[in-house]
């Protein structure tokens, strides 16, 4: 009996929420943790500082359905009309663009722009930094035959490129402005999204207002918006709290979340996601033992992730145990797979004991090293915190070294390290885009293992060349596999976990697994 | 005095070449590129290709021999160059940030003054008295507290009792707008900044003025005003205090020349946009043009306010000349 009122209390309030008319006006005020991007060019930045920054002012051609961000393959159309259908053998996708489009200056987009911003993104111009351009390497050609069609030639055909394409940072620039200046986007702002550029004060703040002329029906809601710059996670925090700001998009670390709920009760929302950030421990194959095999498979299999992985969830932005995956793709390996894996084994026992037994065999028992990691507290000195003392219990003797970014990165790319503790962030989940990191070193230049492996490559070009999504998920089976167990090149370790607290006034927004997406602001709307 | 104030500028040129040497070198021995952060730092993937590019734009491709050349070059033009990271004229990034720390830096100086002066001549004057302990005790407490645990525990306090006394936590604006644009905005921001920078620096500072109070009070010249039968209260403020201030204007120049680029700390607890957050920003980003000429700022800065001291010796004691 009591389920079924509680059935039916449900059945009514849930169409109640979704059925909650948005009311129009008010400006939001949101916390960007960061001093402020370096610039506003999407194309040539790899920091959200620049999304959260800029992407109201911005069309795109596609992206992740704003309404369904959490999905990782619901794409729909912004700037173009109706989502294509692969054409010549999965070759060809022509897309519609949208007539009567307005850019802030009151002159019309047309598809020659989106041609324009596209060509740049993939073919950059000599001294053009575009920051994504090896991962379209599957394009061949992008045209406009005319002012309302774009094509995108391939070379080949690849379920990767809806998802390339889907990047939050590809905004679509003025043609004209781009042929005069590849630069001027670097300092200026000149959109069709739904907000109109009003001000930027250096490291202070960026605001914008409505742009009245914006091609959805009766979006945005907001006036306008203020994003505030605050590095500092205490003052992002107090802002919140004192209504200085509404919400903070990228995310907070679990005590945050608890201040905020303490001292603000109902006044505060939360909206939580697995995030798409993976954390991996790089090891180094130049440096001896670390050579060796059994001596990685050995690192992999004392670290306990299943039961360690709640603990950490209290304490930092971690939470999901997973592979090299994204664990919400229908690409990433189910538990039953990963329990296969080293690292991943249900019974730590046996995986201790096993792990011990491959550092005898390999003259490596007493190991000691060190672990290098950077000083960012989320989520890097937690985890190399509880790795050093997961290696313990098996007799490990490892010291964790702390640097910033800057050395830490030389330090990798110089391969003056044994063991390092590294996250990857990326933006819309395309698994087999992501997993290009761990490709060997001579392949992948942000893989810092420092090896070399030509099965490794033959999988992935294997799985990359499949339209085929079910042999596509087996083959990344065989990628995984051999990745995180037979070479045991590398160590996943858990998955970052989104947290993002926020005023209760704040409607409209929805938390996807990347910070970079749904970042226009076009449907948020004030309950006040 | 001109030929003198002459000479002291002058003087500046080998410090601000030996202080760009510097600075050019040890920015180069810190292991790290400003690229690699700059693509690689979110830790997603980035196109190689973009590295070179970058690499060749802000022209850290070149020998260092020729980016010193420029850098001297630039200095004697006073064009400090583009900041690596923003790509920003320097000038446009410093000056953006300088309002701000000198008004935090002014309004701490006059807290501390405020507080140190009259304290430290009571303390000096109540010598061994219970006004004297609570003066010291509260001055130890200064020097004791870290400026970031002190301003962490004044937003929360006031956020805490805002709560307590209307139930809306408050706190004061975190984004800046200048003075003469809305000066109650402005300072309702700047005062707990300034006062938890001039608590300490006034803690300093009081027990310098009661230690050189204590010291003059013993001099012949005050027992012989004594002697005259001048009022305690001349002797104090024209006689004792005018002296005892000679080593409390030296520490005060010397801390407010601090102030302009030290208060990182403090910048980044009350989300401060000045030139300490910048200078922080800039070494953390490996960015070379940037920091240099930060370095060269806080170079001037220094020599400026010691200059400025030196020639107040001379209103203060006129017995001081300068040849």
């Amino acid at each position: 009996m009591r389920h079924f009122l509680v059935a039916l209390l449900l059945a009514f309030a849930v169409p109640a929420v979704a059925a909650e008319a948005p009311k129009r006006g008010g400006i939001l005020t949101y916390m960007i943790p960061a001093d402020a991007p370096p610039s506003f060019d999407g194309h040539r930045e790899v920091t959200f500082a620049t999304v959260h920054s800029v992407a109201p002012f911005y069309s795109v051609l596609i992206r992740i359905n704003p309404e369904n961000p959490a999905s990782t393959d619901d794409f729909v159309c912004d700037l173009c009309t109706e989502m294509p259908k692969a054409a010549d053998n999965g070759l060809t996708y022509t897309f519609k663009i949208r007539t009567g489009v307005k850019w802030h200056d009151g002159t019309t987009l047309t598809a020659a722009d989106v041609a324009a911003s596209w060509n740049s993104i993939v073919f950059p111009a000599a001294g053009v930094l575009s920051a994504r351009a090896s991962i379209y390497t599957m394009v061949d050609s992008i045209t406009a035959p005319d002012a309302s069609t774009v094509v995108f030639k391939l070379k080949f055909p690849t379920g990767a490129f809806l998802p390339a394409l889907a990047d939050p940072y590809a905004f679509i620039y003025k043609a004209d402005i781009l042929a005069k200046d590849p630069h001027w986007y670097e300092k200026n702002i000149m959109g069709s999204g739904p907000f109109k550029f009003k001000a930027f004060e250096l490291g202070q703040s960026i605001s914008g207002d409505r742009n009245p002329d914006y091609y959805m029906p009766g979006l945005p809601y907001l006036d306008g918006f203020v994003g505030i710059y605050a590095p500092k996670e205490s003052t992002r925090i107090d802002a919140i709290r004192a209504d200085r700001a509404a919400i903070e998009f990228r995310g907070v670390p679990p005590s945050a979340l608890t201040q905020l709920q303490q001292s603000l009760g109902d006044k505060i929302e939360v909206q939580t996601s697995d995030w798409n950030c993976g954390d991996n421990i790089t090891i180094n194959h130049s440096k001896k033992p670390f050579d060796d095999v059994r001596v990685r498979r050995a690192l992999a299999l004392a670290i306990d992730q299943w039961h360690g992985a709640p603990g950490l969830a209290k304490v930092a932005t971690l939470r999901t145990v997973g592979g090299i995956v994204f664990p919400g793709s229908p690409l990433a390996a189910t538990r039953a797979e990963l329990e296969k894996i080293p690292g991943f084994w249900p019974d730590i026992e046996k995986s201790r004991a096993e792990a011990k037994r491959l550092l005898k065999e390999a003259g490596a028992e007493n190991l000691s090293f060190e672990l290098l990691s950077r000083n960012v507290d989320q989520p890097y000195k937690y985890i190399g915190a509880w790795a050093i003392d997961e290696w313990t219990k098996i007799g490990l003797h490892v010291t964790q070294k702390v640097v910033p970014t800057g050395p830490w990165f030389e330090a990798m790319r110089s391969g003056n390290f044994e063991v390092v503790s590294e996250s990857a962030c990326q933006s819309v989940v395309n698994p087999i885009l992501d997993v290009q990191k761990f490709l060997p070193s001579d392949v992948s230049p942000q893989n810092y293992n420092q090896y070399h492996d030509q099965t490794q490559v033959d999988l992935y070009n294997k799985m990359l060349h499949e339209p085929d999504p079910l042999k596509q998920r087996a083959e990344m089976r065989d990628f995984e596999t051999y990745t995180l167990d037979t070479q045991a090149h590398t160590l996943m370790i858990l998955w970052w976990y989104r947290i993002v607290p926020y005023r209760s006034y704040v409607k409209g927004w929805k938390i996807s697994p990347s910070h970079f997406i749904n970042q226009d602001l076009a449907t948020v709307w004030l309950d006040r | 005095m001109y030929q003198y104030i002459a000479k002291r500028v002058l003087l500046t040129i080998p410090t601000l070449l030996g202080a760009a040497a510097l600075v050019f070198i040890l920015m180069r021995l810190i292991p790290g590129d400003i690229c690699l952060v700059r693509l690689g730092g979110g830790g997603g993937s980035f196109d190689p290709k973009a590295l070179v590019a970058c690499h060749a734009e802000i022209g850290v491709d070149r020998p260092y021999i020729v980016q010193f050349v420029e850098f001297i070059w630039g200095l004697m033009r006073f064009d400090f160059g583009t900041s690596m990271w923003s790509g920003k004229p320097v000038s446009t990034e410093i000056l953006a940030r300088l309002p701000i720390s000198l008004e935090i830096a002014l309004l701490g100086t006059a807290v501390a003054i405020g507080i140190a002066i009259p304290l430290g001549t009571i303390s000096a004057l109540k010598q061994n008295t219970w006004i004297d302990v609570v003066v010291r005790i509260f001055a130890i407490g200064g020097i004791a507290t870290p400026s970031f645990w002190l301003g962490i525990m004044s937003v929360l306090m006031v956020l805490d009792l805002s709560a307590w006394m209307t139930g809306t936590p408050w706190m004061p604006p975190i984004d800046y707008v200048p003075i003469w644009k809305d000066p109650i905005r402005n300072l309702s921001m700047a005062i707990l900044p300034a006062i938890t920078v001039g608590y300490r620096y006034a803690a300093v500072s009081m027990r310098m003025t009661r230690s050189a109070m204590l010291e003059v009070m013993r001099e012949d010249y005050i027992r012989t005003a004594r002697a005259k039968g001048l009022i305690n209260k001349l002797i104090v403020n024209r006689h004792a205090l005018k002296n005892a201030l000679l080593p409390v204007v030296t520490l005060l120049g010397i801390e407010f020349a601090f102030l302009i680029g030290g208060l990182v700390v403090t910048e980044q607890v009350f989300n401060l946009n000045g030139v300490g957050r910048l200078f922080v920003l800039a070494v953390q980003n490996q960015d070379y043009t940037l920091t240099q000429a930060l370095v060269m700022l806080t170079v001037v800065i220094f020599v400026f306010t010691n200059l400025v001291v030196d020639l107040l010796y001379g209103w203060l004691d006129p017995r001081i000349h300068f040849a």
